[in-house]
């Protein structure tokens, strides 16, 4: 029953979210790739950069694509549903204890152990987006013909301003690489 | 103070507030909560600075999307139940209907030569931004100097990419973590 998979995969994915954002990646990819197999890698990434590239959070741009892909709308609803119910209640939970006790000292300590796991585990996600894009094999190693040079200059370039200039916006930075790459591929074409 | 005694009128507020700003936010959820703060205290007064920063709190430590769980803390404050519905709908509506769009249109727009390579060439770009938040995040957990969490984040990430370990036990593994931590460390801090 694809609706009730959809709808607990990403009720999964909303309940152990910490962090916002991007936090939701290393997840949507546990649930989507790894177990489900709803996507591949190279949707995966796709849908990132999708996500990034227009307004909304990226758990719920994931959960409709996904829903979308395998169970129509009605499947999208679903994901939605479900990706966003864990948030009612905890906050609703949340929000209540707070008025009650004025303080949430104990949830913020964990919260700040928990900082560090998110950010290994979105570094994990991004390797698995990242490496793809500059190795044709998929994994890191320097045979002949495995590493896309272009894609690599461009993401160097890519990290190089986005550290630099702090103020540019990223989608002006993924925008640019997109059409660099559109324009070499016209040349070559 | 011109709160509206209309619950009517406070639920097409929310709805539409969020609504638009979440048609018309890039860039994640810190910038959907400044702009309610900016909407709800600032322009309307409804809410005041203080209360503004606990909600932001309150939406930091729940699980899920940073925007949604400001729009409901907010929605429930404003008008209960109904509230959150309201600011759920509203914040969900603008990526539910442009996903679903390009969705439809994934297998054409996976197809086309252009689409191709401009998300070949984008993908080399959000692989850079990707790493450059994960760059910033991970200075910050260094320069917090607690060696705890800086084991935590080495660990964690051995588990998640090399041993292939669900996420899902790190996380718990660590609110455990988290749990043990805070308690020792209050205790501690109340001992003394």
């Amino acid at each position: 029953m694809i609706y009730l998979q959809l709808f607990l995969a990403f009720l999964q994915i909303g309940a152990f979210s910490f962090g916002g954002g991007y936090a939701a990646m290393p997840l949507i990819q546990a649930q989507v790739i790894d177990k489900y197999a709803w996507l591949s890698v190279s949707d995966f990434s796709d849908l990132v950069t999708i996500a990034e590239m227009t307004p909304g959070p990226i758990a719920i741009n994931a959960a409709t694509f996904v829903g979308n892909q395998m169970g129509g709308l009605l499947g999208a609803l679903c994901a939605t549903v479900g990706v966003v119910l864990p948030s009612c209640i905890f906050v609703t939970i949340l929000a209540l204890i707070y008025t009650r006790y004025r303080s949430l000292s104990l949830m913020q300590g964990v919260l700040k152990s928990l900082r560090p796991a998110v950010v290994a585990m979105i570094f994990s996600a991004g390797l698995t987006i990242l490496l793809p894009t500059i190795f044709v094999s998929g994994t890191i190693s320097l045979v002949a013909g495995n590493f896309k040079l272009r894609a690599f200059l461009l993401f160097a370039a890519a990290f190089f301003v986005l550290r630099k200039w702090k103020k540019i916006s990223p989608i002006i930075v993924m925008l640019t690489c997109g059409v660099i790459e559109l324009i070499f591929q016209l040349i070559t074409y | 103070m011109s709160f509206p005694t209309s619950k009517r009128k406070i639920l097409q507020k929310l709805f539409l507030s969020t609504l638009y700003l979440s048609a018309f936010t890039f860039g994640g959820g810190y910038v959907i909560i400044t702009l309610l703060k900016r909407k709800f205290v600032d322009e309307l007064h409804w809410i005041d600075e203080e209360e503004m920063l606990d909600f932001v709190a309150i939406a930091q430590s729940s699980p899920g999307p940073i925007a949604v769980n400001g729009a409901i803390v907010l929605g429930y404050k404003l008008a209960g139940f109904a509230g959150i519905f309201f600011a759920v709908l509203g914040a969900i509506i603008p990526p539910f209907v442009i996903l679903s769009i390009i969705s439809f249109f994934y297998q054409a727009f996976k197809n086309s030569f252009v689409v191709q390579a401009l998300l070949t060439g984008m993908k080399s770009g959000v692989s850079a931004v990707i790493l450059s938040v994960v760059f910033d995040m991970a200075s910050g957990v260094v320069k917090g100097r607690d060696i705890v969490l800086i084991i935590v984040m080495i660990l964690a990430f051995i588990a998640n990419y090399f041993l292939k370990i669900n996420v899902i036990y790190i996380i718990l593994c660590c609110v455990l973590i988290g749990i043990v931590l805070t308690l020792l460390r209050s205790r501690k801090g109340g001992a003394r």
